[in-house]
């Protein structure tokens, strides 16, 4: 029903300036009048160990980048806990579309550190048959939508893919990550206001970790963050200390309740911090000084979490060595297995483009074929599959 | 068998295709209650119900977004939007999302039940932003695939492969033909397959090539041709990706003699590519150089439209000059 006034009166937008929802202090304890979740010792414990072997894949991946033995990587630090935290309070079976930087959610389900090793080397074990740069994971199984490069359209497939699971009827649904760059986008937009409209059970999770590559939040936008766009599609918003794996957990449990009971889409705003930088090919101190890096570094949401479970006597300085230990072994030597096995073979350019290989497109490759038989040094890959002998094969016609 | 234009062809397609499978699910601006605006969807929300047809929010990247999510899970999406003019602020959407999906996660997801059908096309005094034939910016894509109809029977046939392909199949109308179109039509389910070229009419001295509404002009001026004791093989590719070179390989061996026409621009339209492909393969068998008849390099006009439109008397130009190169 229309309201009316007889006086002009602006809104500003400054009337919804949102609380953010924390439980845990920088040091562990519990915030003065918060209450602590429900969570059982395995599933805490559960959560950590997937951001602690997050955050050594990601150190260790790096260095590999650097050594020259990767091409491109990215990490998440400093913002396990919004990932992992949230991935913890869905049930395993629910879609999680990602944007790139959320391989905590990955580890979280179990996705194998050799499932890791073959994307980020592209090998012929990697299940997107090496067509992708690093960190585009996927897995079917584990309910986790193959990554693509461009920015927020996974935002409006999921609201798409939620609407399914609604009319599907089997009470799951679909949480969507991405940064509040991202969140400029018109995909945003399209996918909140669908979601509202067709009251789909999905969760928008924006990681707002103050940086779109070099540009900060203040250059992104004028309000106040992106929790309270959601009130202008009627819809459900929770801002939430992103560096709490506790508040993440506990506002996304209630998320998907709002989702899946009532059929409701739900907004929830991660305030945190990207420790590193946007990516193996970008330098932060370009644009932002160490100090801040400092007072963040201060709000670490790996030892945060750390700090609470050892407090409840769920986790010991030992078993934090063992692991530790134990995950640095393994992804050394799950990579060197990994960066050892051959590139996918050579009609893997060719498949899945359609559900069958067009007769044109099967033109195109026997020319190809045809073209590296006569040039297999030039082709070493190809040449690997169409078993070419590269060192015995005369160059004669030349490369021209 | 009853007659229908081509809008009731459409819509007997997307009720056969409903009642077979409860994951059909059709959507986009104004198709719900009010049937879409050209009516394409009449009476399906009464049928199945508001969760299977239904309006949208304005807003196309949105409405293909949301089918390529809703694809993915498993549905079988028919998405409508409203105008192929209107089908650019979804170009990411389909361009790097629809037709990269399987191949990029290694065919651990697709979005093969997705179908985008949209009208195209001028001649109806709609000026810029309703009389567009977008058609090259897709073919440029591989993982779509593009289907034009030219007539009800083509169209019932071919719309019901397109929801029922495993591949994500962009489905271009011919607007002008949606009423004006007649036929007949089974009103029993039928498919026809893409990827095979329709021969309309054999002939020996020339050959032309179409799709969609532009059939309609194209036998009209092979009828021209005739009278003047030219005879002319029509072909209709029906689907242009993939396209069926073979046919028009094999007529062009026949005739020496190629003509094709479309609505779009000129340069970079689909013309090229079939030009291009004739002059490789037939090359020692042409008789005078390909011709293509087609828009201007221009946007689409408004008062000038019949001057812009490569009609039957363009293309009766072309035929002479080439027959008589």
């Amino acid at each position: 029903m229309t309201r009316y006034c007889h006086q002009p009166s602006f809104m500003t937008g400054d009337e919804f300036s949102m609380a953010t929802f924390a439980l845990l202090d920088p040091d562990g304890a519990l915030h003065e009048g918060a209450v602590e979740p429900r969570l059982e010792r395995d599933h805490a414990r559960r959560m950590y160990q997937a951001m602690l072997a997050t955050r050594l894949l990601d150190e260790r991946m790096l260095a590999a980048q650097r050594q020259g033995r990767l091409s491109f990587y990215m990490q998440s630090t400093g913002e396990e806990a919004a990932i992992v935290g949230a991935t913890a309070a869905l049930d395993d079976a629910d879609m999680i579309m990602a944007q790139y930087r959320e391989q905590g959610a990955l580890m979280y389900r179990g996705f194998t550190i050799d499932e890791f090793m073959n994307q980020l080397f592209g090998n012929d074990l990697d299940y997107g048959k090496g067509r992708q740069m690093p960190v585009h994971y996927g897995s079917r199984k584990l309910h986790y939508m193959t990554i693509s490069s461009p920015l927020a359209t996974q935002i409006p497939q999921a609201t798409g893919y939620a609407y399914g699971q609604k009319l599907a009827g089997d009470g799951q649904c679909t949480l969507t990550f991405f940064g509040e760059g991202a969140a400029s986008e018109g995909d945003f937009h399209a996918a909140l206001n669908m979601a509202s409209v067709h009251r789909v059970p999905v969760i928008f999770f924006c990681r707002n970790n103050g940086y779109a590559i070099s540009t900060p939040a203040v250059e992104q936008f004028a309000a106040d963050g992106i929790a309270p766009r959601a009130i202008g599609y009627r819809m459900h918003a929770i801002r939430v200390d992103g560096n709490d794996a506790l508040a993440v957990f506990e506002a996304t449990r209630m998320a998907r309740r709002i989702a899946v009971e009532q059929n409701q889409p739900v907004l929830i705003e991660a305030m945190s911090y990207r420790l590193a930088a946007h990516s193996s090919s970008d330098d932060p101190s370009g644009y932002r000084a160490k100090s801040e890096e400092e007072t963040w570094r201060l709000k670490d949401p790996v030892l945060r979490l750390r700090k609470w479970l050892t407090a409840k006597g769920w986790w010991s300085d030992d078993e934090q060595a063992s692991e530790e230990e134990r995950l640095r072994r393994d992804v050394l030597e799950t990579m060197k297995r990994a960066e050892k096995r051959p590139a996918p073979p050579l009609d893997t350019l060719i498949s899945d483009v359609y559900a069958d290989i067009t007769p044109a497109l099967q033109r195109q490759f026997d020319d190809l074929k045809r073209h590296i038989r006569r040039h297999p040094e030039a082709y070493p890959k190809g040449a690997k599959t169409l078993d070419l002998d590269i060192s015995s094969t005369s160059s004669a016609e030349g490369d021209a | 068998m009853p007659t229908m234009n081509l809008l009731q062809a459409i819509n007997s397609a997307l009720d056969t295709a409903m009642a077979e499978d409860d994951k059909v699910i059709c959507f986009g601006e104004d198709v719900g209650v009010f049937g879409g605006v050209f009516r394409a969807t009449s009476h399906l929300q009464e049928k199945y119900g508001k969760a299977r047809c239904f309006n949208t929010p304005l807003v196309e990247q949105g409405i293909i977004g949301f089918a390529n999510g809703l694809a993915a899970q498993g549905s079988v999406p028919v998405a409508e939007i409203q105008f192929a003019d209107y089908i650019f602020p979804a170009f990411d959407q389909i361009v790097n999302e629809t037709a990269k999906f399987r191949y990029r996660s290694g065919d651990l997801f697709n979005v093969g039940g997705l179908t985008i059908r949209t009208p195209y096309g001028g001649g109806i005094a709609g000026g810029l932003y309703h009389s567009q034939s977008p058609e090259a910016y897709f073919t440029h894509t591989p993982g779509l695939k593009v289907v034009v109809p030219r007539s009800p029977y083509q169209a019932k046939g071919l719309l019901l492969a397109a929801i029922r392909d495993p591949d994500p199949v962009l489905f271009l109308e011919p607007k002008r033909l949606y009423r004006a179109a007649t036929g007949e039509v089974p009103e029993t389910d039928y498919q026809l397959p893409f990827g095979e070229a329709e021969i309309v009419k054999e002939g020996g001295d020339i050959t032309l090539v179409g799709w969609g509404a532009q059939m309609e002009v194209i036998q009209k001026a092979a009828e021209l041709a005739e009278e003047q004791g030219i005879a002319c093989e029509v072909i209709d590719l029906r689907t242009l990706l993939p396209w069926d070179a073979d046919t028009v390989v094999e007529s062009v061996l026949k005739t020496g003699r190629l003509v094709v026409s479309h609505e779009a621009p000129l340069t970079g339209g689909f013309a090229g590519e079939i030009a291009a492909t004739i002059a490789e393969r037939c090359f020692l068998y042409l008789e005078s150089p390909i011709r293509r008849v087609t828009g201007l390099d221009t946007p689409f006009p408004l008062v000038l439209e019949k001057e812009y439109l490569p009609d039957h008397l363009k293309i009766l130009d072309a035929i002479r000059e080439s027959v008589d190169f």
